[in-house]
């Protein structure tokens, strides 16, 4: 089984060298720390602002310069700002090549909630509904299960919807997916130690299991 | 050139009353007008629509005018942060309508440009879509969404002219530009006034048409929401 920073590590490895890319808050923040050095990525920040750097050192901090997540930031060699009309003009005319988020529950369908749950969390979309709306490439990095035990990946989804028909890949503590387009969850592969059995368990929508399914393989 | 020189924050919102619409630049608390939300929090106005990305902190941004009650409806795409906000939602004391984020940016800088509307594909098979025109493109399809009327918009810059010639600070910039642009009567706060041909025109981000009404800022508290630092 996987820990948090192990899904950011397996999901680094989706990426391909000059991808421009969207990270979400939480996991998908730390896909940034493990990208192998031969490659070259750009990461976009919605907020307005391509080629985000690592936090910065405690005399760097710039109030002025801020990721989506409000957490301050720094800019690399050869970054740029702009405002949020073009900062959605770039996703929206799929200039960005891949968005990596964060769901609550995934359909086998390829729809995707994470935004609210009725009647306890109410804190808004931010610009989750554009990025899957338009981009390319879509990863979800998510919890297999939820607290009590209950898988998030579904036949439909119960929670108000984010987008439909648009995750193509779901990275989890214990299993990579991708969703075919006809519909179901196909497992790609297993999480070191997991079991497709327990996999099996852990999956309420359609999975669809072909041959020998190979554990995740690290560098 | 035409000076749009006011003396402070006060004036400049002078004229905004009870019921108008404004629209707040800022994401976060990042490039947010800090002095005219000050000024508005002194004068008390009331039953106000506010469009902004974000609804502030409990004490800080436009929490501030929340704590004071003065908010009647926001217009966000993220309201996390705020507990009072939050409060006030759930006992229906406070009308909110979430909306994409890139919707927020489209919806402003149509106004800006002078359309009556957008399409985009930003809440489809969502609530988003509920009550409103679908158009399908090319095998996609599109949600109609209609440009913001606000009587006023209030944008902070890093500098700019007595002109309006707006420049912005890194990620500062954010929904600042394109609310400029969207405002019938724009406000901008600048935290260095300069005269005009002090900025190089080839920097502008804002040209002084959009701007109404400026003035040099005080006291720039600039808080920080999440600080965070590497080693």
């Amino acid at each position: 089984m996987l820990d948090k920073d192990g899904i950011a590590r397996r999901i680094a490895q989706e990426i391909q060298n000059n991808y421009y890319v969207n990270l979400g808050i939480g996991i998908p923040t730390l896909v940034a720390n493990h990208i192998p050095k031969h490659i070259q990525v750009c990461f976009q920040s919605e907020n307005g602002l391509l080629g985000m750097g690592p936090f910065p050192k405690e005399a760097d901090v710039d109030p002025d310069l801020i990721n989506a997540g409000k957490q301050t930031i720094t800019m690399i060699p050869g970054a740029s700002v702009f405002d949020s009309a073009m900062s959605f003009g770039m996703i929206h005319s799929q200039k960005i090549d891949l968005t990596i988020l964060g769901a609550m529950e995934v359909s086998e369908m390829g729809d995707i909630a994470n935004w609210k749950i009725p009647g306890k969390m109410v804190k808004g979309m931010g610009g989750a509904m554009d990025l899957v709306a338009s981009a390319k490439h879509i990863i979800v990095a998510m919890q297999h299960v939820n607290k009590a035990g209950e898988s998030k990946l579904l036949p439909t989804c119960d929670l108000p919807l984010t987008g439909i028909r648009c995750v193509k890949k779901i990275v989890t503590e214990l299993a990579v997916l991708s969703i075919l387009p006809e519909g179901g969850f196909k497992l790609l592969e297993r999480a070191p130690g997991v079991s497709v059995e327990t996999i099996k368990k852990a999956t309420l929508g359609k999975l669809i299991i072909e041959g020998e399914i190979p554990e995740m393989a690290f560098d | 050139m035409i000076n749009k020189k006011v003396a402070s924050a006060e004036e400049a919102i002078s004229d905004i009353k009870d019921g108008d619409t404004i629209m707040l630049g800022g994401f976060g608390l990042c490039g947010i007008p800090e002095n005219c939300i000050a000024a508005l929090v002194k004068k008390g106005v009331k039953n106000l629509t506010c469009i902004s990305n974000n609804a502030g902190v409990d004490d800080f941004g436009i929490g501030l005018m929340l704590q004071n009650k003065q908010v009647k409806k926001m217009i966000s795409s993220y309201v996390g942060e705020n507990e009072e906000f939050e409060r006030q939602l759930l006992s229906g004391e406070l009308d909110v309508e979430l909306i994409p984020q890139g919707t927020l940016a489209f919806r402003c800088m149509a106004a800006g440009y002078g359309m009556p509307a957008i399409f985009t594909p930003a809440g489809i098979g969502t609530e988003v879509a509920i009550g409103k025109e679908v158009r399908n493109f090319n095998g996609k399809d599109y949600l109609l969404e209609k440009a913001f009327e606000a009587n006023f918009a209030i944008v902070k810059a890093w500098k700019g002219d007595t002109d309006g010639n707006l420049i912005f600070k890194a990620t500062a910039r954010n929904f600042n530009t394109v609310m400029a642009m969207a405002g019938k009567m724009t406000i901008a706060e600048v935290e260095e006034l300069v005269e005009p041909g002090d900025l190089d025109p080839n920097q502008i981000h804002t040209p002084g048409i959009y701007v109404h009404r400026i003035f040099q800022g005080k006291q720039y508290e600039k808080r920080i929401e999440k600080k965070t630092t590497s080693v």
